[in-house]
This record gives structure tokens, sequence and C-alpha cells, in this order.
């Protein structure tokens, strides 16, 4: 592979966003009729760096050269033009529009300033057919069409410009089967032409399937580039996920031997969608359950359908042995059960309120609007978790999003502990933040755990999630595929689960 | 997975090859449905009066009088359309239609020719939308608040240019309004002639040419068409200008057709434009609709407008039956973008 | 971003004090207060009193704005408030007694309760865009109100009703009384409640407010009920001093002056954080800046054009490009190089 020169090569990638480094020092290439993986967990800088290929973003250091030649763009559009085109998960395209428009519209067809309709169509229909989608009507609004059609027209869009470069991001994640197939016959076609084809994806099956190389990144930093080929799939997972098999340390709190005790949920058969089929929990009190799996393996979906986020599809849960319907995050409350989500700044940090209303929102919230709870009580109250998960600065008036990503977490945290919740779900409590905050919030899921608090303890990082759990559950693909004592797992087994191709789990 | 594939090409060919054929018409022309809706409706009141009055609604005089009486409305929604198109609102049009309307008779009063006042006011709406469209474009102000300056300005300069009405004598201006080209009973004057004329340009540059996409474009998600690289700045302007435009355009048929310039003009003609856009099948969250969908807007406000007139009923029924309308239109609206969302 | 917090109500206080300094220089009568048969005079005195109608339909839409909203109807239900009182009064046998009055207000307020419930109804029940869903009553309401007057601009003779605008009690005016009492009584509901910060968090955040549990729904459509009756109110006291009911005057373009109001007191029209006391004094800033104008021999017709004016500045001075060309000015001055390059990362990134 390396004979022919890259047709795009970035070199010392670096980009900051204050004082915080999403990539350092990244390099990329990327060879004609290649199809190229760019894996990574969460946080990895994968999006960072595309944007920096794409134009969206600029470096603060590092350059970067199509074909040779030193380039920069300043907007997505230049990178268009200069052949690096980039077919989004969120489809960047126009619903209102036809499939022929959203093909040519901003490139030049017909006369000056008039749009040929007939001569668009046509073209249009020349172009799918190139890519053997015979079956699309042109003149049909983009918008009538399936996600996967509508995918593929973005690609179509591509195509018509000269692509040498394609930036495939996520594009598999709300396909089904067949839909993919369909992608890659297409992703095969392009790759015949001489593309340079950037994959994105979570699904590491298919990126066995489709590419032919594959760079890690982690924490923003480059792992290495590999040969898929002569990657085996528990290696690449490693990569991704930084485990060191050798440093698997004891467990702080070894409580997996607690008796059997009562159970406090138990979920059957829970359905989310595509993303999480046929999931079984048991879980007692006082116990904290490990959720082990990459990302999109379903991880996030089965945390938001135990909390009443999202209603499950199919499945029944109990808490307590009686069945429960948890239709919204209020009616989970009410029952003891919370949730934080792996996306702090989204979902969780009311940004310019403070820290103090912050941590008594939800309390607050499930009193009722109309009884407060006293100002010297609330401060009280917040002050109390202030103090007990050092929450720093302890300013208890400091707008909330203006704390650190640790500190953040802390007072969601206190905000969701503030209920005395009987189980907590955090997912990906610890990503993103320092590693004292990180200590600290682990240290803290087991003194919850010793106080009969039931956990779901959701992250990326193997380690971790053994450490901190009794038992751990591996989820792959939307199943849970097996739940084991942590004791009785190394981290080598743990990484297999997670990894194991699927002949290998049949 | 070779098997995977060949059964996928053979299932998607029949799924999208059975789409074509069945609902090949609904899925290119989803988009029109609420503009037929519109025409529906102006067509039951069509009938509705006729059955009501014996015979006597639908009549060349009455439908000829239609156009005339609803030609500056008609105007104003034509511009309206652009800006709403985008997903965006102007709420200064009635205002604006005011000040024109008295700009222009005052200028005419003083003496300035018509060859030099006619382009003066149409620069005068063009200019005021122009600043509404940089306060949106290039200051990020809400359109809603932008256009809310805009009203400020034109009812307050309106005010400036004279506190009550002026008169107009000048011939070639009563010309638009008091000729009539007539066939039988049916007849057009200049000022319709106009309305039609804008309808006619704004729908061939909404549907033929660059600009007029990058309009549905940027409703569609502004987002994508910059991504896409079309002209977005430049294209959120020009519709806030095409909307002053029009709005000045639609002073000078006022004025024709009033005889007279009159600084309270237009208070809450906005809503009425804003209305018949949204009747005649416009979305108001931008991306679809039509300015034909507006004209037929435009004649289902007129018509109503002349039934009640018919019926001598109080005439606060219009604001009431088109606030209605407006109400059905927008919960359909909600429930085609509720469930498209669902299927997404 | 936190100096800003500190200093809020920095900006709206020293633009009041401004316009009343400059009145003052221009006019010394400007402040001058008379006593006279029990009563205070002065110009001061009538922006107390002018600028109930104004006050009251600002507070409401402060809460409004607050969710992320904002209510285009409320001068179509001062409308129909004014309509529904004065057509009670005037229909009823005795108009001057003070017991059909009540029940005239009474009533008034209540009918506009329920629209405001109908607008709330619209925005957080079926979910449709807040401009568009009050702009449906913004259009029907004057209709209403014109239905209920029978198309005419009734008007009564009541010494109780009039006295609701033109009264006066310890030395000032009745309507300034209705202010305070609407002021205190928003204030109290909802900082000595949480609803203002419930209200806050939902404007703010809506996403992470239904994860911890706050029931959006009854907050955003308690905001608009809020709105409505405070509405309602300040229909009620513009018919009282007019001592007419006027459907197509009562309230016109109302709704545009007090959102100038509520962004001129410094509450984001993006929603969240809000400030009573900030609507409060853009309320008398307002108030003043038409009183000035009108000093300057300014027809009231033409006042607009000042207030457009005035909305660009706040709009322009407000925006995210402003601020960025001010702070990297500021950047300039202090050392050589500024550096640039987040703001505009942060632009291309969207």
């Amino acid at each position: 592979m390396d004979q022919a020169h890259p047709l795009l090569e970035l070199t010392g990638a670096t980009v900051r966003f204050g004082a915080d480094a999403a990539l350092r020092d990244v390099s990329l290439r990327l060879f004609p009729g290649e199809v190229h993986s760019l894996m990574g967990e969460n946080g990895a800088g994968k999006s960072t760096l595309i944007k920096a290929v794409t134009g969206a973003l600029r470096m603060d250091e590092g350059e970067l050269r199509l074909d040779g030649e030193r380039v920069e763009f300043a907007t997505p559009h230049e990178a268009q033009r200069a052949g690096i085109s980039t077919v989004y998960q969120e489809i960047e395209l126009l619903p209102n529009l036809s499939v022929a428009e959203n093909i040519f519209i901003g490139r030049d067809v017909g006369r000056s300033g008039l749009v040929s309709r007939g001569e668009m169509v046509a073209r249009a229909r020349e172009v799918l057919g190139g890519l053997g989608l015979t079956d699309v009507d042109p003149r049909a609004l983009l918008g009538s069409h399936s996600v996967a059609v509508q995918q593929l027209v973005a690609i179509a869009r591509a195509v018509t410009a000269d692509v040498r470069v394609l930036v495939l991001d996520e594009p598999t994640s709300s396909l089904d089967v067949d839909e993919v197939a369909e992608l890659f016959r297409v992703i095969r076609e392009l790759q015949s032409r001489g593309v340079a084809i950037l994959f994105v994806s979570h699904f590491i099956e298919q990126v066995y399937e489709i590419c032919d190389r594959i760079t890690v990144l982690r924490d923003g930093v480059l792992v290495g580039e590999y040969l898929t080929r002569e990657l085996l799939r528990i290696d690449l997972v490693h990569k991704m996920l930084g485990h060191d098999a050798t440093a698997h340390r004891e467990r702080e709190n070894p409580s997996a031997d607690r008796p059997e005790g009562e159970v406090l949920l138990s979920a059957r058969g829970l359905r989310v969608g595509q993303s999480l089929e046929a999931a079984d929990v048991d879980l007692g009190k006082g116990e904290v359950l490990g959720v082990a799996g990459l990302l999109g393996s379903g991880r996030t979906s089965l945390a938001r359908a135990l909390t009443g986020v999202a209603r499950a599809d199919a499945g029944i849960i109990r808490i307590e042995e009686h069945a429960v319907d948890l239709d919204s995050p209020r009616r989970a409350i009410t029952l003891g059960v919370v949730y934080s989500s792996e996306n702090r700044l989204r979902d969780g940090i009311v940004a310019e309120l403070s820290v103090l209303e912050n941590i008594t929102l939800a309390l607050q919230a499930e009193r009722g609007a109309l009884k407060p709870i006293p100002m010297d009580r609330r401060r009280e109250l917040a002050q109390s978790w202030v103090d007990a998960l050092d929450i720093r600065p302890a300013d208890l008036d400091r707008p909330a999003g203006l704390l650190s990503g640790g500190n953040q977490q802390k007072v969601l945290l206190a905000r969701l502990l503030a209920l005395s919740p009987r189980l907590l779900v955090l997912d990906e409590p610890t990503r993103g933040i320092d590693v004292g905050a990180k200590v600290e919030v682990q240290n803290l899921v087991g003194e919850l755990a010793d106080n009969g608090v039931s956990v779901v303890f959701i992250s990326a990082e193997l380690e971790e999630v053994m450490r901190v759990g009794d038992r751990v559950a591996v989820l792959r693909d939307g199943r849970i595929v097996d739940t084991l004592a942590s004791g009785e797992l190394t981290a080598d087994a743990l990484l297999a689960l997670v990894a194991q191709p699927e002949d290998e789990g049949e | 997975m070779t098997a995977t594939m060949t059964r996928s090409e053979g299932r998607s060919e029949k799924r999208t090859g059975a789409s074509v054929s069945v609902q090949g018409f609904f899925t290119r022309h989803s988009a029109l449905m609420p503009t037929f809706a519109a025409l529906a409706i102006l067509l039951l009141l069509f009938a509705g009066a006729e059955a009501f009055l014996r015979g006597d609604f639908i009549t060349p005089r009455n439908i000829s009088a239609l156009l005339l009486d609803n030609a500056y409305l008609l105007i104003l929604a034509v511009g309206m359309t652009f800006v709403i198109v985008t997903g965006g609102i102007d709420l200064s049009v009635g205002s604006v239609m005011a000040f024109t309307g008295i700009l222009g008779a005052k200028l005419l009063a003083e003496g300035m020719p018509v060859a030099i006042a006619i382009p003066v006011i149409l620069a005068g709406g063009a200019v005021i939308g122009l600043i509404i469209g940089v306060l949106v474009q290039y200051f990020n102000v809400q359109p809603f608040i932008a256009s809310l300056a805009g009203l400020f300005l034109a009812r307050g300069l309106a005010f400036v240019v004279s506190l009550s009405s002026i008169k107009v004598e000048e011939p070639a201006i009563l010309w638009l309004q008091s000729t009539r080209f007539s066939v039988g009973g049916w007849y057009i004057t200049p000022t319709g002639i106009i309305a039609l004329l804008a309808v006619a340009v704004a729908a061939f540059v909404m549907h033929l040419t660059r600009m007029g996409r990058t309009v549905y474009a940027i409703g569609g998600s502004e987002s994508s068409a910059r991504l896409m690289g079309l002209k977005v700045a430049r294209t959120k302007v020009m519709v806030y200008v095409i909307s002053g435009f029009c709005a000045g355009l639609a002073g000078l048929v006022l004025t024709a057709y009033s005889g007279a310039g009159y600084p309270r003009n237009g208070i809450g003609t906005e809503l009425d434009a804003i209305a018949a856009v949204v009747i005649g099948g416009t979305l108001l969250t931008g991306g679809r609709g039509y300015v034909i969908g507006s004209m037929i807007g435009v004649f289902v406000y007129g018509t109503i407008k002349t039934i009640i007139t018919f019926m001598g009923a109080e005439q606060s029924w219009m604001q009431i039956i088109v606030g209605a309308l407006l109400l059905l239109f927008i919960v359909v609206q909600r429930a085609i973008v509720a469930r498209s969302e669902g299927r997404g | 971003m936190n100096r800003i917090y500190k200093h809020r109500l920095f900006w709206p206080v020293l633009s009041l004090l401004v316009l009343i300094v400059v009145n003052t220089i221009a006019r010394p009568q400007f402040i001058e207060i008379t006593l006279q048969d029990g009563r205070l005079y002065g110009a001061l005195i009538d922006i107390l009193r002018n600028s109930a109608p104004l006050m009251l339909v600002a507070l409401g839409m402060t809460i409004v704005i607050a969710t992320r909203g904002i209510d285009l109807s409320v001068g179509a239900v001062m409308a129909v408030s004014g309509a529904v009182a004065l057509t009670i009064i005037d229909r009823s046998g005795s108009p001057g007694a003070v017991g059909t009055v009540f029940v005239a207000v009474i009533v008034a307020i209540l009918v506009s309760l329920v629209l405001g419930a109908w607008n709330g109804f619209l925005v957080s029940v079926l979910k449709i865009q807040p401009i568009i869903a009050t702009l449906v009553l913004m259009l029907a309401g004057r209709g209403v109100a014109l239905l209920i007057t029978g198309g005419f601009i009734t008007t009564v003779n009541s010494e109780p009703f009039a006295f609701i605008a033109s009264g006066y009690v310890l030395l000032l005016p009745v309507a300034f009384f209705i202010s305070i009492a609407a002021i205190a009584a928003v204030a109290l509901v909802e900082r000595r409640t949480a609803l203002g910060v419930l209200t806050e968090s939902v404007g703010i955040n809506p996403e992470a407010s239904r994860l911890a549990g706050v029931r959006s729904r009854g907050i955003i459509w308690g905001a608009y009920m809020v709105s409505g009756t405070l509405a309602g109110a300040a229909g009620v006291i513009y018919a009282s001093n007019i001592k007419a009911a006027d459907a197509n005057a009562a309230g016109l373009f109302i709704e545009l002056y007090a959102i100038l109001a509520v962004v001129l007191g410094g509450t984001s029209l993006a929603g969240g954080k809000f400030s009573i006391a900030g609507t409060v004094i853009g309320v008398f800033i307002i108030q003043t800046l038409e009183s000035t104008i009108l000093f300057l021999g300014v027809p009231s017709a033409q006042s607009p054009v000042f207030f457009a004016v005035v909305v660009v500045v706040v709009v322009v001075a407000q925006s995210q490009r402003m601020r960025g060309a001010i702070a990297r000015v500021g950047d300039a001055f202090r050392k050589q190089d500024a550096p640039e390059r987040d703001d505009e990362k942060v632009e291309v990134a969207r």
C-alpha cells in the first residue's frame, strides 16, 4: 500500500479549545482507492480531526497536504472545491428539496442564475445510476426517502464534485443490515474509482469488513496506524480503550462477597429501537453493576430505559417486585431512580444557574414549585454537598457553567444524591474529568453502595468498570452478552468479551 | 456477507419500485397539499356563498373586484412568502406600506415628477428591508425583533412625512386605479396587473433561479445550505429587501386605490399578510410554500371579507375567522411536522 | 460572564438616570412635584401613573420570555378585557355602583386568564412555536373585542371605574399602586416560591430540566396564564383611563413596547435568567423617553422612530458580533498581538 504516495496527508495536527487540547500532534494518511477507518471512543478527537481535515475547524498547529501540495481550508465549502467532501451522520442536506436539487444545488447547472430542472434531473439520474442507485426517483423530495437513501444521495452529491477524498462520519449508525450492505456496495464502487475514503464508525464488524487500514486515536493523541488484516479485534479495542492488561489493580472495595441481598430492580426483555434488544438486568440493594461496552453498544439506551428518560419499546421493569411504567424521568425520580447523562453540558448542568440552584433543582422540582425549600435550608444542603464532594471553587453562587468538567459532574451528582435515591444510573460519569476527580467519583460510588444505594455504573474504561462494579454486564451490539462477578473477571477476559467478534459469540 | 448483499438489493428494489408507482405523485408533490387545501377552501367559500346568495355571488363583477380590492395585500403576501420560506418573518410590511404611500403622496403633492417619485418610494421600502436584513444576518437579531424595529421606524416615519392624509391628484397614479380593461363583465385595473405580475415574477424567481432555490434551501436547513456552499448571507438579506420592495409597491398601489396617502394605513396588515401566506400553505417554520399558494390565501381572505359584507355581518368576524383559519392551518402544519419528525 | 451578572442592572439604571438628568437640565420643572388638594402632581408622577398598563404587560412578558417564549397577544387581550368590563358596566342597571365595577373587573380579568390559558395550551401541549401560537389570538382577539362592544367604542360614566386609572390614594395615583401590587405579587411568587428558579431552568436548558424532574409543561402553561391575567388588568386600567372600550386602539403595539422593556431590563430574549427589577426599570425608561419625546414637541405619533433607534442600538449592542468587536478592541489595548483565533474557531465550527 505504501508504494504510492498519500493523497491526503495530515501531520502534527493540534487543536486547542481554550486550555484543553482536543487534538495533539496527530497524523493521518489516506491513499487513493483505500477505505481508511478512524477509531476511538467518545472524546478521542475523531470529530475534531474530521473537522480539521474538512475545513470546519482551524488547526492551531499542523499541516495538511493534498496530493503533496500544502492546503488550508477556511470553510467546508473550500475543502469541497478541493475535492474533500464529507457526509455527516446528521445528514446535512435539504429535506424540502428534490433529490436532484440536493445533488446539484450550489453547483453550476444551467445558465447564469437560472436553474434548468430537466437537465438537473437527467444528470442526477446519471449520477445515481453510476452508483447503482437506479431506483431512486430524482424528482421526489429528499425528505420522503429513508435515512439510508438520503445518505446515499449525500454521497452522490459528493461524487459529482470530482471527489478525491470522501469522509463518512458514522454513516451506518441509523441503518439496518440491508442498508449497510447497500452503502458498502457504493463505497466499493467509489474505491474502485480511486477515491480515498475515511470511514468513521464505532461498529467494529463493519470496519473489519470494509476498511483497509485503521488509525486509532485516544484522548486526542494518535495511538497508531495499522493494516486491518494485521490487527486483531481485541488488540484494536485494547488500543482504543487504552487499557493496560498488566496494570490490573485489586479492587479497593472488596464487597463482592456481600450476602445475597434483596433485589431492588429487575428488568426483562428491554428493547429500545434498534440500539438495545432483549436486555435483562437484575440489581440487588446496595449493589454496583458495572456496564462495559463500546460506544454504540447500547449502553446509553439501557441507562435511559432504566430511568424513564426514553420509554422502552418493549420489556418490563420491576422495582421491589412491582411492575412500574417509567414514562418520564419525573416518574422514575418519585420511585427513587435517578439518571446522570453522559452529556453533562447538554442534558445535565443548567449552565447559567448557580451551583446552589443546580444542586437543589431536582429536589425542589420533586417538592413542587409552590413549596420552596427555605433559603437557609437550601444553602445548608448545598453547602453540605459541596463539602462532601469537595466541589471547587466552593462558591455556591457561581454559575455552574463556569466550573470545570469534574466539578460540574460532582454538582450533577449532588443534585441526584440530594434526592436520596435508591438507584443511581451513572452514564460515563468520569469521562473528560481529571484523574483526581475520577478517583473521587469512583470512591463515592463505593460509599453509596455501602449505604445501601444501588448503582449502575457505565464506563468505556474497562478497568474502572471492574474496579467499581460488584458485577459487570457486558453489552455488545445492543445485547447484554454476559453478566459476571467482577471478582471472577480479569481485564483480558473482559476485553475479549467487549470486543468479541460475532462468529465467536454464537 | 455476500448473501446479505444480494438479499438487500432485491428488497430495496422492490420497496422503492412500489413507492415510485403508487406514491410517486404524493412524494413528489407532498409540499403542495396545503396549497390544494387552501384552494379547496376557496372553492367551498365560493360555492357556499353562491348557494347562500342564490347565484348572486359568483359574478364577473365580484370576482374582478376581489383582485382590485386585495391587490395591495397580494403584493405584500408575495414579499412575505420569500421571508417566511427562509424561516423568517417580516412584521414591518404594513407600516412600510403606509410610509411609502404617504411619502409618494407627499412627493407628488410637492411637484416631483412621477418618474422620480415612484422609484424613490420603491427604494424607500427596499432600504427599510435592507436594514432589517442586515440586522438579521449580520447582527444575529431574531427576524421578529429586527422587523419590529422596521415597523416602528416606518410607522414613525409615516407620521414624520405627514400627520394627516394627503390627497393624490397626479393623473398617472389615479390612472392605475381608474382604468379598467374589460371583457364582458370582467375587468382588470393596472393595479391588478401589477399584483399579478408580482406573483408571476416571484414564482419565476422562487422556482427557476438559483436565488429562489437558495431561499428554499435556507428554510430547509440553514446550516446545510451554508455547508453546500450556497450564498446564504446574501440571500437572507435579499429576502427582506424583496419584502421591503414589495411593501413599497403595495404602498403605491394602495395610494392609487384610495386616492390618498394616509399615515394610519396598514395597521395590522402585516398580520393579514402573514395569515394569507400561511393559509396558502406556506410553513411558518420555513422551507415549504408557494407564491401561488399565497395568492390563493389572499383570495380566501378577500372572499371571506366579501361574504361578510354581503351578509351585512360585523367586519370584526373577519379577524376572528381569519384567526381561526390561521389556527387550523398551524395545527395541521404542526401535525405534519410532528409526523415527519417521527419518521426521520 | 461573571462581570455581566454582577452588573446586570448597571446599564438600565444608568440609562434611566441619564434620561432623568437630561430632562431635568432641559426643563427643570421635570422633577418638580407639587402638592395640590392632597394629590401629588408633576412629570414624574405622570410617568408613574401612565406606565401602569405597560408595567403589568411587561411583567407578564418577562415570565413568558424567561421560558423561551413570547406573547404577542397581550394587546388583543387588553382590548378584550376592556370590552368585557365596559360592556358589563354599560349593560348593568347601576353603572356607578362599586359592586358592578367590581364584578366587571373580576370577570374581565378571568376572561383574560382563560385567553392566557389558551395560549399556554397551544405552546406547552400542542408544542406550537410561541410566536405563531400567540399570533392567532393577536389576530382574532381584537375581532372578539369588537364583537363584544358591537363594533362601537363603548363609553361609560362610572365614578368607581374611572377611579382605577385616575383616582388618588395617599397622595399618589391608584394606577401606581396597582403597578406596585403587581410587581410585588410577581416578585413574591417568582422569588419566594421556587417558581422563578424552575422557570429559568426550563428556559435555559429544557432537556436538563426534564431529566431533573421539572414539570416544564405546567411552568410554561402557567407563564402564559400570568401574562394573560396581567394583560387583562392592564386592559381594565387602559379602559378606565379613557372611560371607554376602544377595541382597535387598546393595547395597540403594547406587545412591542413590553418586549422592548424586557430587553432593556437585561433579560435575554433567548430565555433563562430574568430580572423583574430590570423590567421595571425598562418600563420607566420607555415611559420617560416617551415623555421626553413629547416634551421635544414631537407629535406622539412620530415617537416610534425614536423607539426604533433604541431597539436597533440595544440589539446591536447585545449581538455577538458587536461584543466580539468590543472585546477585540479591548484586547488590542491590553496586548499587542491579540489572539483572535478562538472566536473565529467557534464561528466556523457552528
